[in-house]
């Protein structure tokens, strides 16, 4: 890769901003690694999902377009999170697939925005990180956005792949949602519980000390759960543990419970 | 994330209904069981992802063909099945559907009709009808009959006993067949079921059945089966009846193989079904068989107002495989009675609200994860989660004037979107989301311990003590 660094906007998504402070610094230093500028813009918020999948188009409408101006000016933009990315790559032209001035903007933004390790992976054509060492045996949960929408699968079983003295060991159905799914958890918290439950508990038969996942919102709930059950396994986010360097307390056991 | 914030109120009974089969770990083994060997079945029949991929946009293509051309293909198919000898008739409710079925029965002085698998039966409670104008209407495809012995609703379209263990079909044939003992073993149990029906099929007036595919240039209608019984009801009694939904239809013989192939795959996992009926006539003379008269029934119930949109058209599309339920991590947990509709699951999201109207319905949409599961298994590929959340949207958004469906903004709260719309200005402005970020983060310590559906049954969430955004500035 000879030519001009590209510029990444890195998108670090609410949840990170607020929950999880170190994937946004894993991200932005697995991209840096990777030979591009990386620059967090100041007036990011949120990418609108929430208010998208309560049905409240208008309000997800002025967020998206409030994100379209914000990320114009990059080469590509990343995140941290499926579910996010997939709302900017999948979900922004559908909003504005009536208004001809900003379907064109909404689709050129799509087409450079990417979930992280698909971008490192698919555009950047890395093959290798440094990570960080000696994990042993992890699980990795697929998020259904990162899976369905934007086909994130392989990538960063590649990345991890490449990380000295870890090995992958793979949940019996690691393609089936983790009962998250932002507001549903709440609205539906007997269903949430008995979906992450049954994720908990395939986990916990893996044997693996660690579950490692693209995406915040599952993470907290695998997380909430295990921790919950008094389950010694170690919750993290992929990017955490590709970037190296010192790792912070797990996911759900950083605060006093 | 407290839950007064997120609460919408969805419907107790659905709530309800839910949280006793989660709780039941013997209903929940049982349909977990059911569904897992189902989506390997299925799974081991398309081993070739890109085969796959084609035959399910062929699925797609064919189907939306069809759905574009379908006021003038029902022409076509009205004609020509009355060309056949096959009476039409078009019910536009699930009242005027059974109007028809019970008049074609009283003109008969049917006292026994005889049924084959039809969801459309189901869905305007023909059963129900028939019991209260005093004609018999027995179900003869085995889960159905099942179903019926005991009292209860299908709870899948495919498989409508499938909650149901042996041992439970051992004690209702024990207790509700005549001179039958206790036994579990399942080919013994199909055996007292199938000596029950032989003799209904002789003895029955009617057989009532539904309909895979209405073909509109040849006027024949399509019946796949396993059981035989479906051959039966439409050959053996003097008098058949079809009933359909009116978007069944496909203009040409050809459109079959390809959906055919999509459906037993997607559904059972098998190559082919072990039985195919198409059925272009009455007897004719000098034929050996075969009923004297032949009906179809076409039902609407809602589905021109599906039509009339062109993104909640695509719910037509449907081919009724069922895999998008066997598929669906809430549908695996809850079991199909608890939707409370006659199609339960993904497909009965979509298409209940056409039925029923959005008032009813408005918390179906909402009992999902969004995961996508149903919209990849799905062989003639609907969009699920997209008009999942279509139909949120409808639901939640304010009422207005000419409405897409009946009920819309049944969902709607002023309190919620005005908790919506705070929550948009706060995160559209760089400015106030700051604010409430550093806020949030600050005072980490006043986050409460209980919060409500989410601490329930896991620990906390706590905001990071610093954000992200202050720890990157100070990195320079
Ligand atoms: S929606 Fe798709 S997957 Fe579900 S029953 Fe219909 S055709 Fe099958």
């Amino acid at each position: 890769m000879s030519e001009k660094p590209k510029r990444v906007a890195l998108f670090v998504t609410c949840l990170v901003d607020m929950f999880r402070p170190e994937i946004g610094f894993a991200a932005v230093k697995l991209l840096e690694d990777a030979g591009c500028i990386v620059e967090a813009p100041a007036g990011q918020t949120c990418c609108g999902q929430p208010a998208y999948n309560s049905g409240d188009r208008a309000d997800a409408t002025a967020i998206a377009r409030h994100n379209i101006a914000l990320l114009a000016g990059f080469d590509y933009v990343v995140l941290p999170s499926g579910s996010c990315a997939g709302m900017i790559a999948k979900h922004y032209p559908l909003l504005f697939e009536d208004d001809p001035e900003m379907a064109g903007k909404a689709r050129a933004l799509a087409q450079r925005t990417f979930e992280l390790t698909s971008f490192l992976v698919d555009v950047l054509g890395v093959e290798a990180v440094a990570g960080a060492s000696h994990l042993g045996k992890v699980t990795y949960h697929d998020s259904c956005s990162g899976l369905r929408e934007l086909g994130v699968k392989t990538q960063p079983r590649k990345l991890l792949g490449s990380v000295a003295g870890l090995t992958v060991s793979e949940l019996a159905a690691p393609e089936e949602c983790c009962g998250f799914g932002g507001t549903f958890c709440v609205k539906y918290p007997e269903i949430s519980d008995r979906m992450v439950s049954d994720k908990a508990a395939d986990a916990t038969a893996t044997g693996a000390a660690m579950v490692l996942g693209g995406d915040l919102g599952c993470l907290m709930n695998i997380a909430g759960k295990l921790k919950r059950q008094g389950s010694p396994i170690a919750v993290r986010h992929v990017a955490e543990v590709l970037a190296g360097g010192a790792l912070v307390a797990p996911i759900g056991e950083s605060g006093e419970e | 994330m407290s839950e007064h914030i997120l609460e919408f109120k969805p419907a107790e009974g659905f709530r309800a209904r839910s949280k006793a089969v989660v709780d039941n770990p013997f209903l929940r083994q049982s349909f977990r069981g059911a569904m897992d060997f189902l989506m390997s079945k299925r799974a081991a029949q398309f081993p070739d992802a890109e085969e796959l991929e084609s035959l399910r946009t062929l699925g797609e293509r064919i189907r939306q063909y069809n759905l574009a051309k379908l006021p003038t293909l029902l022409e076509q198919l009205e004609a020509k099945l009355t060309q056949n000898g096959i009476q039409v008739h078009w019910a536009e409710t699930p009242d005027e559907a059974n109007a028809i079925i019970l008049g074609i029965c009283h003109a008969r002085h049917a006292k026994l009709m005889v049924k084959g698998k039809s969801m459309v039966s189901e869905e305007i409670e023909l059963n129900h009808a028939a019991e209260a104008a005093g004609i018999g209407a027995l179900e003869s495809d085995m889960g159905e009959y099942i179903v019926q012995l005991a009292n209860e609703k299908p709870s899948h379209i495919i498989m409508p006993a499938i909650h149901k263990t042996k041992e439970e079909i051992a004690r209702l044939f024990a207790d509700k067949v005549e001179g039958v003992d206790y036994t579990d073993n399942v080919d013994a149990l199909i055996q007292i079921g199938r000596n029950v029906l032989r003799q209904k099929f002789l003895e029955a007036d009617i057989g009532l059945s539904g309909v895979n595919f209405a073909v509109a240039e040849t006027g024949t209608l399509c019946l796949v089966e396993n059981e035989g019984n479906g051959r039966m009801c439409t050959t053996a009694p003097p008098v058949h009846i079809a009933v359909t939904g009116i978007e069944k239809i496909v203009e040409k013989l050809e459109h079959i193989p390809p959906l055919l192939s999509l459906l037993t795959r997607s559904a059972t996992g098998q190559n082919i079904s072990t039985y195919f009926n198409m059925i272009s006539s009455p007897r004719l003379a000098g034929e050996k068989d075969g009923p004297g008269e032949v009906h179809l029934v076409l039902l609407d119930n809602g589905r021109s107002q599906a039509y009339a949109d062109e993104q909640l058209r695509k719910t037509l599309q449907c081919i009724r495989c069922g895999a998008c339920m066997n598929h669906c991590p809430v549908y695996t947990r809850i079991g199909g009675h608890a939707y409370g509709t006659t199609y339960p699951g993904p497909i009965g999201k979509i298409i209940s609200p056409h039925m029923l109207g959005l008032e009813a319905t408005s918390s179906m949409a909402t009992a999902s994860s969004l995961c996508g599961a149903c919209g990849e298994v799905c062989p003639v590929k609907i969009p699920i989660p997209e008009l999942l959340m279509r139909l949120r949207e409808e639901a939640f958004t304010a009422p207005h004037a000419n409405p897409a469906m009946v009920g819309q903004g049944a969902g709607y709260s002023w309190l919620m979107t005005s908790v919506w719309k705070g929550w948009a200005a706060v995160y559209r402005s760089p400015s106030l989301y700051g604010v409430a970020t550093w806020l949030g983060s600050r005072f980490s310590w006043l986050m409460p311990s209980k919060q409500g559906a989410w601490t329930s049954v896991r620990v906390p969430l706590k905001p990071a003590p610093r954000r992200l955004r202050d720890m990157l500035r100070e990195r320079g």
